[in-house]
């Protein structure tokens, strides 16, 4: 099969969207004529013009509230926010509005728009522009929450955004961008709210998030080697959380182990950890294991960056330490 | 831009040479009286049953009546809304029937929102989008339906309605701006009815008035008296057909809130007595049906029956209304996302169970 970057993996869904179904529009800073700071729009203003692929003024606010005027009026966006610290900007047209849009108005307004936004952590852009903080939008129910961590589940799993008839937040990691993988050139989707087992293994269960799944299989790879065979889940959507696939994975290994970019206070790792307390607390042989980033903001020297960060080493250590194996 | 845009004064005297630009029949002109003393009649009944304990809340509506009504008369049928919580007009024009406006405000069974959210109303058969209580919120996904609006083709004018106290929101910039920059079809409604709740709008901006903001955003900023109805409808039509060819309006309707804010403050803490009487004076209906009588569109026997008739429905309205039973438990999980996830129905299983329980015992 090919290999693809992440970014050509995310160009092509928007593309093959975009050609499938002419409602379909991108709007965002710098998302036409300069095809996006980090390039995921490349090609497409000139193949689809000014009306469809729209460089806005820098309006965090209008953006993510326009993008749900235009869903209103009958059109699919995909809304972009250039760094997910921005998205603090706008997160009251998110959180208090756009959520609960067709809540309020008792079913009869549908909000189909999709707010591609991602995080730098690990790309030396210091505290303001490395922010990770999913769990915040867990607090909004009405919103989905996506986070890809593969050049495969990126095409498929912003695919099904596209077409799906609710508001969701799809978060991309900057660092994944330049990573290659696996992607085949034949039409696919993958459902939302679906994890996948990216590593089969039996002595205990990782549960990693957006980037940590790279960090949590190398991690994986190497234990392996020792003799200790972790089971990967990525679980691709946050909201809805794919708990069953977690569950089912934890009765058969016992040890649980969390790895998330945010921050330990809050962190998603807790969401998991506390529903995995209460559908396999019997099958636990040791308590739930955290690996996050420290409780400070993002520290921008390089090796202090490096350091703050979630990785394979710390995953290795949180591993040796916690579960006597 | 400063200038006061009038038609008929606070007595209901008619300035000839604009009335004569006004393209409106007498029966035109009674339907429109009509809705605004059925605003009148029912924003009272909607405060009486804040206060029998029936509605959780209501914002008033009296002295602004002339807007809504006006602004949803001068437009046409396939334009769009995007109301505050004081717009209840907009819902008597477009046709919503004084049995679902009840059922709404008291959130029953037969509330087409399904109880869901408070003072928002509207409905997709109307084109009144129920959007947001905050302040100016609306405003972006107003412009955005109109930017949709513009890229599909569609033949409409998009009227966002907004409060003095929401032209400080960050909200009303960037939309606004944006409107300007895409040439958008919308017309911004202020509603200057000279307080945010206790605020006075001179604390709220130091521009001269509110309509030259449009200046700095390159967009058309239009002044009118928000208690004269004709001022409204002709001023509408105007704003209607410069955004519709690519020119945004900001049009400020100039008014007084007679009213508190809701049913929740006492506005006697932040203004005098005399202060509201004086303005009670150019209230909106007063004027119209002088005007109205004066010309002989109507008489003083006509408007009473006509006021009789309408308080009789309401009150044969309220009558069923406080009867409806209310909305079931399950109610709210319905409408978060288009399916019910897994974690929903597995929430609203256990609701419904200890719901069912607590009834039995």
């Amino acid at each position: 099969m090919r290999e693809i970057t992440y970014v050509e993996a995310l160009r092509e869904a928007l593309r093959e969207e975009m050609l499938r179904d002419e409602r379909v529009i991108i709007l965002g800073e710098e998302v036409g004529v300069f095809e996006g700071v980090y390039k995921v729009t490349q090609g497409l203003l000139k193949e689809f013009g000014p009306k469809r692929v729209i460089d806005t003024p820098i309006s965090e606010i209008a953006i993510v509230g326009l993008a749900a005027g235009a869903a209103l009026g009958g059109l699919k966006p995909v809304a972009e926010i250039m760094y997910m610290d921005f998205l603090t900007i706008a997160a009251d047209q998110l959180v208090t509005h756009i959520s609960k849009m067709r809540f309020m108005s008792g079913g009869q307004l549908k909000v189909p728009l999709v707010l591609r936004t991602q995080y730098s952590l690990g790309r030396v852009h210091g505290s303001q522009h490395s922010q990770f903080f999913p769990s915040w939008f867990l607090q909004s129910p009405g919103i989905k929450v996506v986070l890809p961590s593969t050049p495969y589940d990126a095409k498929g799993l912003l695919k099904s955004s596209i077409r799906d008839e609710n508001p969701i937040l799809f978060i991309e990691s900057g660092v994944l961008y330049r990573t290659k993988g696996q992607v085949p050139e034949n039409e696919y989707t993958i459902p939302l709210g679906v994890a996948d087992v990216k590593k089969k293994g039996e002595d205990l269960t990782i549960v990693a998030f957006s980037r940590c799944v790279i960090e949590a299989l190398s991690a994986a790879k190497e234990l392996e080697e020792k003799g200790i065979n972790a089971e990967v889940i990525d679980p691709r959507t946050l909201v809805p959380l794919d708990i069953e696939t977690i569950v089912s994975s934890v009765k058969k290994t016992g040890r649980l182990l969390i790895a998330a970019d945010d921050v330990k206070s809050g962190s998603v790792a807790n969401e998991v950890a506390m529903q995995v307390m209460e559908r396999a607390f019997d099958y636990l042989d040791a308590p739930i294991v955290r690996v996050t980033s420290p409780e400070l903001p993002v520290p921008f020297s390089p090796n202090l960056e490096k350091q703050y960060m979630v990785s394979k080493e710390k995953i290795i250590n949180a591993v040796k330490e916690n579960f006597g194996l | 831009m400063s200038e006061l845009y009038q038609i008929l004064d606070e007595e209901g005297v008619v300035n000839k040479q604009l009335i004569s630009k006004i393209n409106l029949s007498n029966e035109q002109m009674l339907e429109m009286y009509k809705h605004m003393l059925i605003v009148r009649i029912l924003d009272g009944w909607l405060m009486r049953l804040q206060r029998m304990g029936r509605a959780a809340i209501h914002a008033p509506n009296e002295g602004q009546e002339a807007i809504a009504v006006g602004v949803a008369h001068a437009s046409e049928k396939q334009d769009y809304f995007f109301p505050t919580y004081r717009d209840l007009g907009l819902m008597i024009v477009r046709g919503a029937s004084i049995r679902e406006i009840l059922n709404r405000w008291l959130a029953n069974s037969q509330d087409p929102l399904k109880g869901h959210e408070f003072a928002i109303y509207g409905g997709r058969k109307y084109n009144i989008v129920p959007t947001t209580t905050p302040v100016s919120v609306h405003l972006a996904a107003a412009t955005g339906f109109a930017h949709a609006a513009k890229i599909r083709k569609d033949n409409l004018v998009v009227f966002a309605f907004l409060g003095d106290g929401g032209t400080s929101k960050g909200d009303f910039h960037e939309s606004i701006n944006w409107a300007g920059v895409f040439r958008l079809p919308i017309v911004y409604v202020c509603q200057n009815n000279q307080y945010a709740i206790s605020l006075p709008v001179k604390r709220q901006t130091a521009s001269e008035t509110i309509s030259i903001k449009a200046v700095a955003y390159g967009i058309r900023g239009m002044r009118v008296d928000g208690n004269d109805i004709l001022a409204v409808y002709s001023a509408t039509k105007e704003a209607r057909e410069s955004a519709r060819n690519g020119m945004p309006v900001l049009m400020e309707c100039v008014t007084y809130r007679l009213g508190s804010h809701t049913t929740s403050d006492d506005p006697s803490r932040y203004r005098t007595q005399e202060e509201v009487e004086q303005m009670r004076k150019k209230e909106p209906l007063r004027r119209f049906k002088n005007y109205l009588i004066s010309n002989g569109i109507l008489s003083e026997k006509e408007e009473q029956e006509l006021r009789k008739e309408i308080e009789k429905e309401i009150e044969d309205e309220v009558k069923i209304a406080v009867s409806v039973p209310p909305l079931p438990v399950q109610t709210i999980f319905e409408d978060v996302y288009s399916d019910m996830p897994w974690h929903l129905k597995e929430e609203m299983d256990l609701v419904v169970k200890e719901f069912e329980e607590d009834h039995q015992s």
